[in-house]
């Protein structure tokens, strides 16, 4: 494989967000993130909560994803996921006011078990969204 | 003879109903055909997740996963998915139709219901089948969250052998004009659907494909229950819009008839007082 490029396509149930000729990938494996680079041997992994960046050129975007899978073929990279948002497209002030509503139910909490873990996801969802908005249109 | 003004005051509100009709049908078809790019945007998430299924049933070290688990049947659970509104011909009626058909072919069996959108529950909560769940009022805007509830509590019903299978009915989209009406056994999921067609790819692994497949089976049952909500939803609009069609075009028929009644009316009428002036005039000299 002598091409310098890969395409890389994330798809969400509700639509195809994404699907383009990138230089490098960087997904949020659930053992920790993972870079991608053209030639990358046939792999598959579970994704985490996070943020994934590709890079075209010396423009870099980035994106949200929420839990999904990773599948990397020869010559193209399939990320599905439950959510994924663009860093563009992420609404600041919702994604603010769900991190505050997390924090909050984290801090009084009664019941131990459940409510932990859904408040943790949320909270850990709305942060990278926040995270990855203020990426928005910074290339480089 | 009827009266000229009463027939007028008909033809209006004849006119009025056809006005709404059309509008509802415009409202339709714009609606139809954004619920058939849904199912559009949805069919690349729905079949990759089906591919890597598929690969990662066809390796030997994964043992066979629950969810594809044969009981013998005794328990049931049927997903009626109907409407939330009326007004789309015999949409609703099919269905419900359809599960009535369904228990009584599985009389000796303990059946009960899942009611997706507020139709079914109208009819089923008056019946004596019972109505374990519900869930109404999705229609208006479906999300992949609704999917993900409705399946979790599917799943984990059958996992804890409180089901021994979970059958889905729904319309499907077929044309604007057409419906069909599918039942289909959502768990355990059938392994014909798994079969692989082509050899797989040999992945590097990051975690156990096993562990793998295990979160993968549940999200795969949730994208089929995606899937028939939007069929469902895209086929509702269809349904209206042909309803909302004919309706309109019965209107054009009754006002034309009306109208002619009406003018046979009026002549009558004109026709009578010429003869009474006539007369008149002819009694005088």
């Amino acid at each position: 494989m002598a091409d310098s490029t890969f395409k890389l396509s994330v798809v969400s149930p509700e639509r195809l967000v994404l699907s383009e000729e990138v230089e490098a990938a960087q997904v949020p494996g659930k053992n920790g993130y993972l870079g991608i680079l053209p030639g990358h041997a046939p792999m598959m992994t579970e994704l985490d909560i996070g943020e994934l960046s590709y890079r075209q050129g010396d423009r870099t975007s980035y994106l949200a994803v929420t839990w999904g899978y990773c599948e990397v073929l020869s010559d193209q990279v399939i990320v599905l996921a439950e959510r994924a948002e663009r860093a563009e497209d992420v609404d600041r002030e919702r994604a603010q006011s769900s991190m505050e509503r997390a924090r909050q139910r984290l801090s009084n909490l009664q019941d131990p078990d459940t409510d932990f873990l859904r408040a943790s996801t949320s909270l850990q969802r709305a942060l990278i969204r926040m995270q990855v908005s203020q990426k928005a249109g910074g290339s480089g | 003879m009827p009266n000229v003004l009463d027939i007028r005051r008909r033809i209006r509100s004849v006119r009025n109903t056809q006005q709404i009709t059309k509008a509802m049908k415009m409202v339709s078809a714009a609606k139809l055909r954004r619920a058939q790019e849904a199912i559009l945007r949805a069919r690349p998430y729905a079949g990759r997740i089906l591919e890597v299924v598929r690969s990662l049933m066809a390796r030997s070290e994964v043992r066979p996963h629950p969810l594809l688990q044969e009981r013998e049947e005794r328990n049931i659970q049927l997903v009626v998915v109907t409407a939330d509104k009326g007004l789309c011909g015999a949409f609703n009626a099919n269905i419900v139709k359809a599960a009535e058909g369904f228990i009584r072919e599985k009389e000796d069996k303990s059946i009960d219901l899942f009611c997706v959108g507020r139709k079914g529950l109208d009819y089923f909560g008056k019946r004596t089948t019972p109505v374990r769940h519900q869930q109404v009022n999705l229609f208006q805007r479906i999300e992949y969250g609704h999917a993900r509830e409705i399946t979790g509590k599917l799943v984990s019903q059958f996992l804890s052998g409180e089901r021994d299978a979970v059958y889905l009915l729904y319309n499907e989209f077929k044309s604007v004009i057409q419906q069909r009406i599918v039942v289909e056994r959502l768990l355990p999921i059938p392994p014909i659907l798994l079969a692989l067609e082509q050899n797989p790819v040999d992945y590097i692994y990051e975690q156990p494909a096993a562990e793998i497949l295990n979160t993968l089976m549940p999200r795969h049952v949730e994208v089929q229950v995606f899937r028939a909500l939007l069929e469902s939803s895209a086929a509702e609009h269809g349904a209206r819009m042909t309803a909302m069609d004919a309706a309109t075009n019965n209107a054009v028929e009754m006002i034309d008839s009306l109208t002619l009644t009406m003018n046979r009316a009026r002549q009558a009428g004109i026709t009578k007082e010429i003869i009474e002036v006539v007369s008149g005039a002819a009694a005088l000299t």
